[in-house]
């Protein structure tokens, strides 16, 4: 008998059948991801986990019996009552005793299993990304590319390029008259001749000693000499990527109520989820304004509370202020996003507006407006707005500029609003 | 117990337990299990496994290597959310049909536990695949693992080479019909060259014996049976009607690549290699089984165990053979570890103390006193169906409460058959047997035609018994796969015997193959 210890062996082993099942049912997999993620809380934004998708598209069909219709014919354990003869009522459902219908494991609509953090967030950010990066530039030592650069006289053992090597060697040893190893043997073969045949004494001792004379040059210029080994070189170029920061505008004023605050959080929270996970070299800047702006760190953003009036101009200004300080805008690619429930005081209006139009448009690759609004309220009838100021101000933006505006009334719209706002655009088409 | 045996007897004291404990367990369950019960397993290799390999190994059918196919992957992910969720245990073992027998055991067994699942399965299932008929018949324990290493090697190279999309729907056509790639009885011999010489030879000899000049002048009738002649010799030719619809499919698809011809053979000889497995359940299970309850039940005797060891075997043990009444929640069907247990026990019962209904139902083996002796002889010369036709006692179908219920289309209510007294036991009896008969479980679906001379139609039949057809919506879909393999029309008639037909499914192939 033998005891072998399995458990260190590595696991995974399904890995590979998973990735299939995977492929197979991405589709549906996709959607079912995408609608469970309105049901989550900001933090699990990001987790893996149980979804179930239609059992129909990875059901496996096999030729057998139908569960219902003919004549049957049960055996059963556990009778107390029923005597020969005794009729029983069929039960609801009319699938005989249930055994059929559970042995064979189907009946079930439903296909339930778990996805892991990595699995759930590449189904969920797939073909997304930020638009226009177009400003790249090399940046630290991260990238960098290997490529192949000519030979070298040093390196490695793996890096040793044999033809090469040989060719010096081939070289040398015709510039030098190293003797070739057929010649060497061609004056042994006449020498023995001669000596089989008793040849002239003299013939014999001269080519003994041309012999002696090739093999002792041969022997002092080695067939490869360490002057001809070569290496193939490798040489790094640093790589330009380009380097992207994005700023997070957010209202946080007393306008704002619990349930907007709760959209736009949201909202960020999937940005910054995207970003986070798909660009390496991203800054995230946050921005939160009441009637003045206030650059903050990401747990604040997210958790802490604040009230005041409303002046989003000063949430532009401060980003202006942010770029001019810490992102040269000749190496970086802007971005931003703001979310507002779309009131600001009225004499603000032009100078937001100003704002956007002469300081912030021009240096941003891309500008998304996000404003959320209450559940109930309704959209008025005949496709007028119910506009709020800073709707009806942003609508004067020019359609050219890189700008995007939205409107989220519930949680369930902020997925789809997030991808259209940055959904992977076919080559060329236009920012809109 | 304990005040006869000294406690340095003890294997073990304890949950925990290290490779030097099961070294010990093995030898003693073996004392029990080979001199004792004169069983005769395969040599074991015992393998410790995690949680995690075990469901890695429940994806590929308990197998340590397997071809890669999504739906492995999609049983695995089934498993894992139903484990993890404390909806479903894992098994304490698996083990494997080969030579050496291969035994997965869990790291996180306890020292019980472990001696447990190396009597059942390392004792019980070993003995019965090495000795069991349906097995010697069909398996090759020696060659298996090979065998999936080669499958998993030529998947891997061909989805290299012509891509996994390609391979895949190979695979899935081959899975969809894999219930019906199975070789039910061993294959006539083709006939070898001389032997067909002889035949010809004698047949001559047979014509020229009865030479008679006399009926060449006697009028010819009109030929009539040209047809019906083409007919049978195609058939002849083709090997129809052929109920293997793999290995038909394999050898005479006219579309098929070489490679798509050898994943469907690998697909069906790896399906043929768990045949036995289907045929014998009931018993495999009630042959271990009852092997661990004999060698645990020894070992506490001999003061091996100590007394909390065997109460946590007990507990484990009355868990594994519950069988719930038909109305009970938790009821899914027959139990096969209660019910094989329950026989073989009752087997024991009836040679060592047989009473009067034993002696008129089994007399062969009543009271004959070689309990082992007779356990053995029926371990290797039964599977399910004789089985429980031949030895399931009346005692048994009491204890069971079991009844027949028939339940017809045509009629209001349900009606009870017949139910476990005088009149109901041999009802009971061939009924429960019948519902072990792979055979009769199976639709028995053929290949009978092929309309060669046309647009190659392949006409497929079922044969419905009691008014039950095919699920209809499966039946389109796997006959959709037959037909994209075999690259032409395929129809599907079911009808029964009295010529009653009852449905007709037709697919075209979707894209061909090749």
């Amino acid at each position: 008998m033998h005891i072998i210890d399995r458990r260190l062996n590595p696991g995974g082993k399904s890995f590979a059948n998973r990735q299939r099942f995977l492929r197979r049912a991405r589709a549906q997999v996709r959607k079912a991801v995408r609608e469970a993620s309105s049901q989550r809380s900001i933090k699990d934004a990001g987790k893996g986990g149980e979804v179930s998708i239609p059992a129909g598209g990875v059901h496996e069909p096999t030729l057998r019996r139908a569960a219902q219709g003919g004549m049957r014919d049960y055996v059963l354990p556990g009778n107390k009552k029923y005597i020969e003869g005794d009729t029983i009522p069929r039960p609801e459902g009319g699938a005989g005793d249930g055994s059929r219908a559970s042995d064979s494991g189907e009946g079930e609509d439903e296909f339930r299993f778990a996805l892991s953090d990595e699995e759930y967030l590449d189904l969920y950010l797939e073909d997304l990304e930020l638009p226009d990066l177009a400003k790249r530039q090399i940046a630290g030592a991260e990238a960098l590319q290997w490529r192949q650069a000519g030979f070298s006289t040093a390196g490695p053992p793996s890096r040793l390029s044999v033809p090469r090597t040989l060719r010096h060697s081939l070289s040398r040893r015709i510039a030098l008259k190293r003797p070739k190893a057929g010649d060497v043997q061609r004056l042994r073969e006449e020498i023995e001749k001669l000596e089989r045949e008793g040849g002239r004494f003299d013939d014999l001792q001269g080519l003994r000693a041309e012999l002696e004379e090739m093999l002792r040059r041969s022997r002092r210029i080695p067939y490869i000499d360490p002057v001809d080994v070569r290496y193939r070189r490798v040489e790094s170029t640093p790589k330009p990527i380009a380097k992207a920061v994005m700023f997070c505008l957010m209202d946080v004023s007393g306008s704002m109520n619990e349930h907007m605050k709760d959209l736009a959080k949201r909202f960020y929270s999937l940005l910054y989820l995207f970003l986070d996970r798909r660009y390496e070299h991203v800054d995230v800047v946050f921005i939160r304004h009441t009637h003045e702006a206030q650059e903050v760190d990401e747990h604040t953003f997210f958790y802490s509370r604040e009230t005041g009036g409303t002046v989003v101009s000063t949430a532009l200004f401060k980003m202006e202020e942010i770029v001019r300080e810490r992102y040269p805008i000749d190496q970086w690619n802007i971005y931003a996003a703001q979310a507002s429930d779309g009131d600001n005081t009225s004499s603000d209006n032009p100078v937001v507006l100003q704002q956007l139009r002469d300081a912030i448009l021009p240096i941003c690759q891309y500008y998304a407006y996000v404003e959320v609004g209450m559940d109930d309220e309704e959209e008025p009838p005949g496709g007028a707005e119910s506009s709020t100021n800073l709707w009806r101000a942003y609508r004067r933006v020019s359609t050219d500029s890189p700008f995007a505006m939205r409107r989220v009334r519930h949680r369930r719209d902020i997925y789809p609003v997030f991808r259209e706002l940055f959904a992977r655009r076919p080559e060329g088409a236009e920012a809109a | 117990m304990t005040a006869t045996a000294p406690a340095p007897k003890l294997l073990f004291s304890g949950p925990d337990w290290d490779f030097d404990l099961i070294k010990r367990v093995h030898e003693a369950c073996g004392e029990v299990g080979i001199r004792e019960m004169g069983l005769d397993p395969y040599p074991n290799q015992i393998e410790v496994i995690t949680t995690e390999q075990m469901l890695d190994a429940y994806a590929s059918t308990g197998m340590p290597l397997f071809y890669r196919h999504w739906s492995f992957g999609k049983h695995f992910a089934r498993n894992e959310a139903l484990y993890r969720k404390g909806y479903q245990g894992l098994a304490y073992e698996i083990v494997i049909n080969s030579n050496p027998c291969i035994v997965y055991i869990m790291e996180e067994n306890s020292a019980t536990m472990q001696t447990l699942v190396i009597a059942h399965a390392g004792y019980g299932h070993s003995h019965f695949f090495k000795n069991n008929y349906v097995f010697k018949q069909w398996t090759d324990a020696d060659g298996i693992l090979d065998y999936l290493e080669f499958a998993r090697g030529f998947i891997a190279k061909c989805e290299e080479r012509y891509g996994q999309e390609q391979v895949e729907r190979v695979i899935d056509a081959a899975h969809a019909l894999q219930s019906h790639g199975i070789h039910r009885y061993p294959r006539k011999r083709m006939p070898d060259l001389r032997s067909e010489e002889r035949r010809e030879e004698e047949r001559r000899r047979h014509g020229e014996q009865l030479f008679n000049d006399l009926w060449r002048t006697v009028p010819a009738g009109q030929k009539k049976k040209a047809d019906k002649d083409g007919e049978a010799r195609r058939k002849a030719l083709l090997g129809l009607p052929e109920e293997n619809l793999l290995y038909f499919l394999e050898k005479t698809a006219p579309r098929l690549q070489p490679w798509q011809r050898e994943i469907l053979r690998i697909v069906r000889l790896i399906n043929q290699y768990f045949y036995p497995q289907r045929q014998t359940k009931v018993m495999n299970e009630g042959c271990a089984t009852f092997a661990h309850h004999r060698i645990m039940t020894r070992l506490h005797e001999k003061g091996q165990l100590n007394d909390g060891a065997f109460l946590e075997f007990l507990h484990s043990h009355t868990s594994v053979v519950l069988q719930p009444a038909f109305d009970d929640r938790r009821y899914s069907g027959i139990n096969p570890y209660a019910l094989g247990f329950a026989m073989c026990a009752d087997i024991e019962r009836v040679c060592v103390t047989p009473t009067e209904e034993d002696r008129e139902w089994m007399p062969d083996i009543a009271g004959n006193g070689d309990a082992y002796g007779a356990l053995r002889e029926i371990w290797a010369n039964y599977r399910d169906e004789s089985f429980i036709s031949q030895f399931l006692s009346p005692r048994v179908m009491r204890d069971f409460g079991f009844f027949r219920v028939l339940d017809d289309e045509d009629e209001e209510d349900m009606s009870v058959a017949a139910i476990h007294d005088e009149r109901g036991y041999r009802k009971i009896r061939r009924a429960l047997s019948k519902r072990y008969d792979i055979a009769y479980q199976d639709p028995e679906i053929q290949i009978v035609d092929v309309d060669l001379a046309g647009d190659r139609k392949l006409i497929l039949q079922h044969r419905v018994m009691d008014g039950i057809v095919l699920e209809e919506a499966d039946a389109e879909r796997v006959l959709q796969h037959a037909a994209d393999l075999w690259g032409y029309d395929v129809k599907l008639i079911e009808v029964d015997d009295g010529g009653v037909e009852f449905a007709e499914h037709n697919a075209s192939p979707r894209r061909v193959f090749g």
